[in-house]
């Protein structure tokens, strides 16, 4: 700790951090541009200036960057000094010169950190009398707009797409007043997380296109807290709405989680909940009908039937507890396959019954050694790749803090790490984005990684089975790996289900494990397949093939299949089978898909946006998503369709669950791996000096007259039953409790810049701590209980191939594939297989292969990869008329169209 | 005062017909003997020799040489590195030229003592594009002084190891700026980097690094050979050695001469350049290149070293000398200068950048008759805002030497300029309509 | 096509840095020996030798005035506009070559010999005013020598 002097008054703040960083962690509305919390100071705009003293004699000072001077003790320090003050209102009046002041036009207005600055430093009267510089903008693809007039030159848009997002498409252009950002040709923004341009640049030169399209000023949206729905890493983010439809996601910053940015899946995939397809109206048979009609109806079918629900690892844990209310818990049956089941309750096992800890976002961040095992990250949990990429520079860092070179000072300590890396091992099936800063790469068969994580696991605590016959150069690698993960102080080893192998999941433990024994700082990483895969794993509930038995054995006769598409789960013919023999099939969902073509009931769900709920992510942790909107027409929740069907059938248990809170302590009470999922939020009740946390800021307009086209007197605003939060501008406007942040805003600061104000440090935990409640804790001395058996060598087959997954960002996940932005980012089915068997089957890139797996045929050209071991051949998950179950397995080789 | 008397160690064997001296040529009056000295000393004893000769860095910015290596960990591992800064760019300045084209030789001498002195494995010569002849001579003498042993493996049975490497840049005035020059070097994009980390701790690929300027560098042997007493002996001021001062502009013999160091700049332009061109009167100077302050009559006695020059609020920069008579407009003039510099901004900090091109358009709209009361204290209050300190690197404060005092010495053209809405020396220029 | 040539050049330099990027500007300068300038497949080949992405590469050729992105005439003439050139009269000498080839700065002439560029300071100011005209450097430059230097430039 240190004293610093500000203005002459003492704090107690700590050493070593950066003044600006210090001044804005203590309140002060100090302004900036380059500086960045996640990336540190490059003193590039100057904006940040202030008076720093030698002593308390000295009156005159000297002008400093506060971003590049790092705090001393009893140092002194003005911000309000005239002459800084000065400077940092002139910086604002160069930065003018060339500003296009096109506020009214631009979709940062309102919500532009120049906008503010310019307001902080009080410049008001343009001098510069000359004509402007002008630049010509690019076509960035369907996710980002480039209006380059606007660029005030901070860098920070290059700063984050290279040095932090390991971009390599976009860089800074020319030199002096003529400095351009942007790509050397128009095409595409390749990097998956280009959508944080549109939060880290300061103006409107990148601004999400999709919100473009249907712009609205971001004061003039109603929003919520919400939770990413498109992997399991749980990304916090803000939704908005205007009109009755989703408008733009942006990050909600967490602590733990996801920090300042998030994937562009996540950004850019919301567009699902506005499509024209949505169903948004009870079908009966193929018929639209009325709400009062389709309850009718099913009380009638329940009476009747015998019920199964089969639930989803893509919806809330309430929605899933209800209807497992509903139907019983021995007829409710996870949606998923038996595979992903199976490896679901064996991530739950060992993270919760082995001795490693399961590490946050944040914590892989600070990991000094990374073994990734059968996850092609970039593609199935994309900010875990990101977190990746700033761990390799854990370890150089050490060298830049003994150099005496700050952390945060970012250019300094680039320049003096270079091209070093920490350790990072990735044994993949192909390559992968991160093998750039991969210190080793290894790429094989699901079970050959698995024999490299046993070996790997054996050379660090000998209890584990070695591999036997092992060929030497692996053995080598497996030493190399070994040796790296004992020498680190915070090793992190990272996989998943994502290549859907058992023994890729138990070596990983294996490894894990060892490493526990004698460094308790090891972390375990498993990713899901889906937003809440865990979470459906942590209530009891038979497996889909449990399902398709019931009905099969006419145990059951009707259906209730929530927001699942089961041919995600479960083989085209058998889910054919298992739809067509039941004599109901009840569905719950807000988007068509092919199991709700076959149904003959639908019930139109809420979205995530519509919706209140709450999501167990990989890590364990439970958070809450709330309504951003009330639902048009009779859509609702699937949990509240469920309660009221429950009621309508006069299950007593069910009716006591009024709302969210009721139904969400019942889970808390009723399931013990859930309990305490009712303390993630303040309870509906909850207000501030009498006021409930509204959704919309106090400068929303329009309110009295954008339904008068539809009603000329103003409606009631909606009343939430289920969280604290109102749908309206009126309420307390101070800091919100951390797990309701409907949006960021502090008094001059409009732009997501104000999260400053509701962290605790800057860059550190919001104030009131990170949200969501850890539910799975590791018993860090408990003795591992190896996974002993190693699996066989993989042999390949001749005239056969061992088919596995590959996964996409932009395709393989269900919902985010329906938005308009992302389909367009969406690959064409294809087939990867390694140079030499394009050979000796004498296909070249492009040319069609067809074989049969999973009893169905396919043909589909081919993708020669040079990273793909021989003999394996990988499809893409979930692409429209690919698989999504089953792999991997064998296929064989029919014929080849060479043509 | 004239030649014989004088000692001018750099520059007394320079070939009559300005070919470069050959290896032969450079060991038959001594050269490489200061280096057969030094691979008999520790570096430690290099370092303090050169820090009690008193050198101070002819590169502009008259830093302590001795003292800057003192700041290279000796004991780290390999590589480190030394770095000649040739990369002349300096407007008025072409004093560098003299010894890469015509004793590269007494260059690399220079480079071995100083790699030598902080134990460089590896050194550079970062050259300017423009230098062709001084390109290719410098390369051949690497050549010839790897064949004589002077580099290499083992130099001279010493041990001493160093690989020597000549890069010629691409353009870009930043390149003469130490950091930005290492950017260049690692293949990077010309801009500055902060300090701290200064380049002696993270320097050329992260490693230290010694950047140093050609003439100081050339300094170097005849310091081993003899001695620091003898050197500080050379100046007729607090500041040793000798100086290769030059004179440009409307003079009757423009050129470059060694001298002791602190010669008066009366002396320099009377005796050395001739006087001013029949018909015109001295009207200021830069001493020592573009970015530093105008000198005027009154400063015609100050004598030319680091030290007095700062005194009367000006820097000896480079030494070389640009002239302003009476009948060139010094609103041009400085209009001139900030063109330069504006196109030779990087890019990277905000007031550099913006305030630069705006500077340049107010003077091109007062010399084009379009200026306006206002537009002076727009130019005063730039020559603060741009001080040094508040931008990222010295290049704008650096630009706003010649304007400050230009305003002070001359403000009377300026209003005049805007009074009378625009030029009227005789000489008027029409005004350059470049990039 | 990078040549066979260039490629030895490129690795010549390659050899002398700690990992290939670090070569950007020596390869660039390569290239733009044996080809007059860097057009975008020249810039694209570059990269992909030295294994980084067209976009990092030409973020470093855009950057510094002498790589020229964009074709230029077979001799390249720099016209020295520093101050002791502008001093001595450089405008006229500008004038004076704008006139005999018929183009301005930033400009070919239409036969293809020459290209037309300002150039701040060529370090010879005692000889101001300057040009270079290729590898070679003209001092002391009066208007009327001009046509019959261009005249040595086919």
């Amino acid at each position: 700790m240190a004293t610093l002097y500000i203005d002459n008054q003492p704090y107690e703040v700590t050493s070593g951090n950066n003044l600006l960083e210090t001044c804005l962690t203590l309140g002060f509305d100090l302004p900036y541009f380059c500086w960045h919390p996640a990336m540190g100071s490059v003193g590039a705009c100057r904006q940040c200036a202030i008076k720093v003293y030698k002593d308390e004699n000295d009156k005159k000072g000297k002008l400093v960057m506060s971003c590049m001077e790092p705090v001393t003790n009893n140092q002194r320090i003005s911000i309000t000094d005239a002459e800084a003050k000065e400077f940092r209102e002139e910086i604002i009046g160069w930065l003018m010169t060339n500003h296009p002041h096109d506020c009214a036009v631009c979709d940062e207005g309102g919500s532009c950190h120049l906008q503010d600055m310019t307001v902080m430093t009080g410049h008001s009267y343009r001098k510069f009398r000359y004509k402007k510089r002008t630049h010509i903008n690019q076509n960035l693809g369907p996710f980002i707009n480039h209006e380059m007039n606007r660029c005030i030159q901070c860098y920070r848009c290059v700063r984050f797409y290279n040095d932090y997002a390991g971009g390599k498409d976009f860089d800074v252009f020319a030199s002096r007043n003529n400095v351009y950002f942007g790509r050397h040709e128009d095409g595409v923004l390749e990097n998956e997380f280009s959508g944080n341009l549109s939060e880290v640049c300061p103006t409107g030169v990148f601004t999400d296109k999709t919100l473009k399209q249907h712009y609205t000023r971001k004061w003039d949206l109603t929003m919520a807290p919400s939770v990413c729905q498109h992997c399991s890493l749980g990304c916090n983010t803000i939704a908005g709405e205007r009109y009755g439809s989703l408008r733009m996601i942006a990050n909600r910053y967490h602590g733990e989680v996801n920090g300042y940015f998030i994937c562009d899946r996540g950004r850019f995939g919301y567009e699902f909940v506005n499509a024209p397809d949505r169903v948004r109206q009870p079908v009966l048979n193929g018929k639209t009908v009325g709400r009062d009609e389709i309850m009718e109806e099913i009380k009638k079918r329940l009476k009747e039937s015998k019920v199964i629900g089969i639930g989803s690892p893509r919806a809330s844990i309430q929605s899933n507890f209800a209807l497992k209310a509903l139907v019983g818990k021995n007829n409710f049956y996870h949606g998923v396959s038996e595979n992903e089941h199976d490896m679901a309750e064996l991530a739950i096992q060992i993270l919760k019954e082995g001795p490693a800890r399961t590490p946050s976002l944040k914590e892989v961040e600070s990991a000094d050694a990374i073994f990734i095992m059968g996850e092609d990250l970039t593609n199935s949990s994309p900010m875990l790749a990101l977190a990746v990429r700033q761990a390799v520079r854990v370890k150089p860092m050490k060298e830049v803090i003994q150099a005496n070179i700050p952390d945060w000072h970012d250019y300094a300590a680039r320049e003096f790490v270079q091209e070093k890396k920490g350790p990072l091992y990735s044994a993949t099936i192909h390559g992968t984005k991160l093998d750039d800063i991969a210190a080793q790469t290894h790429y094989a068969a699901p079970d050959e990684i698995a024999r490299l994580g046993f070996a790997v696991a054996h050379r660090i605590d000998s209890s584990v089975p070695d591999v036997e016959n092992y060929p030497d150069e692996l053995k080598k690698l497996a030493d190399t790996i070994a040796e790296g993960l004992k020498k680190a102080e915070r090793p992190v080893v990272i996989s998943g289900l994502s290549s859907e192998s058992e023994s890729v999941m138990k070596a990983a433990a294996n490894v894990a494990w060892a490493l526990n024994k004698s460094n308790k700082n090891t972390g375990l990483v498993l990713t899901m397949l889906e937003c809440n895969s865990l979470g459906l794993a942590m209530m009891g509930g038979g497996k889909l093939d449990g399902a398709f038995n019931a009905i099969l054995h006419s145990h059951a006769d009707t259906a209730i299949i929530m927001e699942n598409d089961l041919y995600r789960h479960g083989s085209t013919a058998t889910v054919d089978k298992f739809l067509k023999m039941c004599r109901q099939i009840i569905v719950l969902d807000h988007t068509p898909n092919p199991t709700m073509s076959k149904a003959h009931v639908i019930i139109p769900a809420g979205t995530f946006a519509e919706s209140d709920g709450t999501l167990v992510n990989n890590e364990g942790r439970a958070q809450r998503f709330f309504q951003v909107y009330e639902a048009t027409d009779v859509i609702q929740e699937s949990w509240r369709w469920l309660l009221n069907m429950g009621v309508n059938a006069g299950n007593e248990r069910m009716s006591h669950w009024k709302n969210f809170e009721d139904i969400t302590k019942a889970i808390s009470d009723e399931e013990p791996m859930l309990k305490g999922v009712e303390t993630i939020t303040p309870p509906a009740t909850y207000r501030v000096a009498g006021q409930r946390i509204p959704r919309e800021p106090h400068r929303y307009s329009g309110r009295t007259a954008m339904n008068a086209h539809l009603n000329v007197s103003e409606p009631k605003p909606p009343e939430d039953p289920d969280s604290s939060l109102s749908y309206t501008m009126e309420g307390y406007r101070g800091l919100a409790p951390s797990s309701m942040i409907p949006y960021f805003w502090s008094p001059g600061w409009n732009s997501v810049q104000s999260v400053n104000k509701y962290q605790q440090e800057v860059a550190g935990h919001l104030r009131g701590g990170d949200p969501g409640l850890r539910l799975i804790e590791a018993n860090k001395n408990t003795e591992p209980n190896y996974f002993m058996s190693v699996p066989e060598f993989f042999q390949p087959i001749a005239g056969h191939f061992w088919v596995v997954w590959t996964h996409h960002i932009y395709g393989s996940d269900e919902l985010s594939n329906k938005s308009a932005s992302v389909s367009q980012r969406v690959p064409k089915p294809y087939v990867m297989i390694n140079p030499k068997d394009a050979e000796e089957l004498k296909l070249t890139e492009g040319q069609l292969l067809s074989f049969e797996v999973l009893k169905d045929v396919y043909e589909l050209p081919v993708r020669i990869n040079n990273t793909i071991p021989a003999g394996l051949a990988a499809m893409p998950y979930a692409l429209e008329g690919m698989p999504a179950t089953g792999l991997p397995e064998w296929g064989i080789i029919k014929s080849v169209d060479r043509k | 005062m004239n030649g014989s008397t004088m000692e001018k160690p750099l520059t007394q064997h320079l070939r009559e017909d300005g070919k470069p001296l050959s290896l032969k040529e450079y060991e038959q009056i001594g050269g490489y003997q200061a280096l057969k000295k030094v691979m008999k000393m520790t570096p430690q004893e290099v370092q303090k020799l050169v820090k009690d000769s008193n050198l101070k860095g002819r590169g502009g910015a008259g830093f302590s040489t001795g003292l800057k290596w003192s700041f290279v960990p000796m004991n780290v591992p390999s590589p480190k590195y030394l770095i000649a800064n040739a990369d002349e760019m300096e407007p008025g300045t072409f004093k560098d030229r003299i010894f890469l084209e015509q004793t590269p030789h007494q260059l690399i001498e220079g480079m071995i003592i100083a790699s030598f002195a902080i134990q460089a494995s590896e050194s550079f010569v970062f050259l300017r594009w423009a230098y062709k002849t001084a390109a290719a001579e410098i390369l051949k003498a690497i050549h010839e002084a790897h064949q004589a042993g002077y580099l290499g493996k083992n130099i001279l049975s010493s041990g001493y190891n160093l690989e020597m490497h000549l890069h010629t840049g691409v353009g870009r005035y930043m390149c003469g700026e130490e950091t930005a020059l290492l950017n260049s070097l690692e293949g990077k994009r010309a801009n500055p980097r902060a300090k701290p980390p200064f380049p002696q701790v993270s320097g050329l690929f992260g490693r230290p690094t010694i950047v140093n300027n050609v003439e100081t560098l050339c300094c170097l042997p005849h310091i081993v050979n003899n001695g620091a007493d003898w050197f500080k002996k050379l100046s007729l001021t607090q500041d040793a050695g000798t100086k290769i001062y030059g004179v440009s502009g409307k003079v009757k013999k423009p050129g470059a001469w060694e001298l002791p160091m602190g010669v008066t700049l009366r002396e320099l332009i009377e005796e050395h350049a001739g006087g001013m061109q029949d018909g015109l009167k001295f009207r200021g100077a830069l001493p020592g290149g573009a970015s530093t302050d105008f000198l005027v009559e009154e400063h015609l006695d100050v004598k030319m070293d680091f030290t007095s020059v700062a005194a009367v609020g000006s820097r000896l920069g480079t030494g070389t000398v640009v002239i302003l008579d009476d009948k060139t407009c010094p609103v041009g003039f400085v209009k001139n200068l900030e063109h330069f510099f504006a196109q030779e901004s990087c890019g990277y900090c905000t007031p550099c950048r913006e305030g630069l091109p705006w500077v340049e358009k107010i003077l091109q709209s007062i010399e084009s008759g379009d200026g306006r009361a206002e537009d002076i204290k727009l130019l005063d209050s730039h020559t603060h805002l741009l001080g040094p300190g508040n931008t990222f690197c010295a290049l704008a404060p650096g630009a706003m030497e010649p304007l400050q005092s230009a305003l002070k010495y001359f403000r009377d053209d300026f209003e005049q300029h805007v009074r009378e809405k625009g030029c009227n020396y005789s000489s008027k220029r029409k005004l350059q309509t470049t990039r | 096509m990078l040549s066979k040539e260039e490629i030895k050049e490129i690795d010549e330099a390659i050899s002398m840095v700690p990992y290939k990027k670090a070569a950007s500007i020596e390869a660039l300068k390569i290239v733009q020996h044996h080809r007059k300038w860097v057009s975008d497949e020249s810039l694209k080949e570059v990269a992909g030798y030295l294994e980084i992405s067209a976009d990092e590469l030409d973020s470093v050729a855009t950057f510094y005035n002498l790589i020229f992105r964009q074709p230029v005439g077979k001799h390249i003439i720099l016209v020295c506009d520093s101050i002791s050139c502008w001093v001595m009269g450089h405008e006229k000498i500008k004038e004076k070559l704008s006139e005999l080839l018929n183009i301005d700065y930033g400009q070919t002439t239409a036969d293809g010999r020459f290209t037309l560029l300002p150039n701040p300071c060529l370090g010879t100011c005692d000889c101001a005013p300057a040009i270079m005209v290729g590898n070679d450097l003209y001092r002391n430059l009066k208007t009327d020598e001009l046509e019959k230097i261009l005249s040595k430039y086919n």
